[in-house]
């Protein structure tokens, strides 16, 4: 019998980025803290094993072990898929984007990507979308004032914003003339006006970067967006009935959410795999694999620490003012934005 | 594109592979839940009583039903953004084959009209929607002309 090692390779694959996301979340949950302490002038966990990196070890067995609650009011199907859809959206995500440049080992190819889809980019945003049902089930099953209010403002909220999105999308799509993310990031590696300056689209769509940007924290529910949440007015939101590992799927969720949404923005923006100097276009060796993966962890790495930083250092919007941004600012200026690049492109 | 025209079937084939993604994740998820309700029977403790029972309302008793009447801006909203939305979507393989048409002059220019023009009726809706007030989340009642304070 004959194995089919490609296949075997790609299946591997896949299952290798998965468990490496969620590798991610204790790194980023640990992140998170200690940048936030040093922000408050605080030290963070520095407990549990050396600095504190075990913290959210502790934390995973501590969420395991809780009593896991369902109050008897609730609806219980939705209620346990709720958090199920939280996290699998975010993650979801990631199968479409690709992280490193082709290698080949031995005539086998290896793409660090686990599906290079033709229409990548509307598969992202179809199951990003996907990720709101988690919050607005969660908030509509548990039967609860708060988290009503929560699950109902995660609607409008995330309903809002993916129009400016769309829109911000749509110019990089009219850049790239491809849906594909290898073809964005493939326009993204040429030279701009014949220097050595990269053509990322934050430099030739500084528009849509900001737009995107600011949709992606309203997307992710990140502080300055984090109405839906609204710990000090809504006690949590959609979560106030949750309790153990279902509401650890929230939180990973949310950690999920913004590392695919870095990792988006790097793709879409800063080149994704592709440094001058150090990764180059079409050459499939094993090194120049290892540092274009290398290059994209150090991007989303930075990504993330703004996500981080701007948590920890913005109030939160009031709900009017979320959705005068959303509605009247944002979405202006994406639709400028693809007539300015249609524009642009035709001269 | 260039990886579906030499063969189809191998390009679908590799759904798959979002698709055993998708099972790793439901896997993960539900494999989870299952692990902390047998640790918490085994070593927790599961006591639950009637006040723990009923509705988290800050400690206090809860009142009424759940199932609050809410402001019907939150359907508006919606609306709004069904019609946008679906603009958007129409915008996509316009997009696509934008970059394309730039190699021949006079098609360019046609997309580029088609497309204002669509994108037109766009900023229209939206400057009537503006207009009547419905992207003001705080409006006061009876008032016809509301404008933005700001």
């Amino acid at each position: 019998m004959q194995i089919n090692w490609q296949l075997v390779i790609d299946i591997a694959k896949a299952v290798i980025v998965f468990f490496g996301i969620l590798t991610c979340i204790p790194i980023l949950v640990y992140a998170e803290r200690k940048i936030c302490a040093y922000i408050q002038d605080r030290r963070g966990p520095n407990r549990v094993g050396p600095l504190g990196l075990l913290q959210p070890v502790a934390d995973a067995i501590k969420s395991f072990f809780k009593e896991d609650y369902t109050p008897s009011h609730v609806d219980k199907v939705l209620f346990t898929l709720a958090p199920a859809m939280a996290f699998i959206a975010p993650a979801l995500v990631f199968a479409v984007i690709p992280f490193g440049h082709l290698m080949e080992i031995k005539g086998y190819k290896i793409l660090p990507q686990v599906f290079d889809m033709n229409i990548g980019i509307l598969f992202v945003l179809m199951i990003a979308s996907l990720g709101g049902y988690g919050l607005i089930l969660g908030g509509w099953s548990s039967n609860n004032k708060y988290s009503l209010l929560g699950g109902l403002r995660a609607s409008a909220q995330m309903l809002s914003y993916e129009i400016a999105m769309g829109l911000a999308v749509i110019s990089i799509i009219m850049t790239a003339g491809s849906t594909r993310m290898a073809d964005i990031v493939g326009v993204q590696t040429q030279g701009l006006w014949g220097t050595c300056i990269p053509a990322w689209n934050i430099i030739t769509q500084p528009i849509a970067f900001i737009v995107f940007l600011c949709t992606a924290f309203a997307e992710t529910n990140r502080l300055p967006f984090d109405l839906a949440e609204g710990d000090s007015e809504l006690i949590g939101g959609y979560h106030t009935e949750y309790s153990s590992m279902k509401f650890a799927m929230f939180f990973m969720g949310e950690y999920l959410a913004v590392l695919t949404m870095s990792a988006l923005i790097v793709t879409l923006f800063l080149g994704g795999w592709y440094f001058p100097g150090i990764t180059e276009v079409g050459n499939t060796s094993l090194l120049n694999g290892i540092l274009s993966i290398f290059v994209f962890g150090t991007k989303v790495g930075m990504l993330v620490f703004f996500f981080i930083w701007t948590r920890w250092t913005l109030p939160r919007f009031r709900y009017d003012q979320l959705m005068k941004l959303g509605w009247k600012i944002l979405l202006p200026l994406a639709l400028f934005n693809i007539i300015l690049t249609a524009i642009l492109g035709l001269r | 594109m260039p990886n579906v025209s030499n063969n189809t079937s191998q390009y679908l084939f590799n759904y798959t592979n979002v698709l055993l993604f998708l099972l790793a994740g439901i896997a993960f998820v539900f494999a989870s839940i299952a692990f902390s309700r047998i640790m918490a029977w085994l070593l927790g403790h599961r006591k639950p009583d009637p006040i723990k029972q009923s509705t988290y309302e800050c400690g206090e008793l809860p009142v009424g039903t759940s199932f609050i009447r809410f402001n019907i801006r939150f359907y508006i909203v919606a609306l709004i953004f069904i019609i946008f939305d679906v603009e958007v979507v129409a915008l996509f393989p316009w997009a696509i084959i934008f970059k394309k048409s730039l190699a021949l002059k006079g098609d360019a220019i046609l997309m580029f009209a088609e497309m204002f023009v669509f994108v037109l009726i766009l900023i229209v809706g939206l400057i009537y929607v503006w207009r009547k007030g419905d992207l003001q989340w705080v409006k006061t009642l009876g008032d016809k002309n509301v404008k933005d304070k700001e």
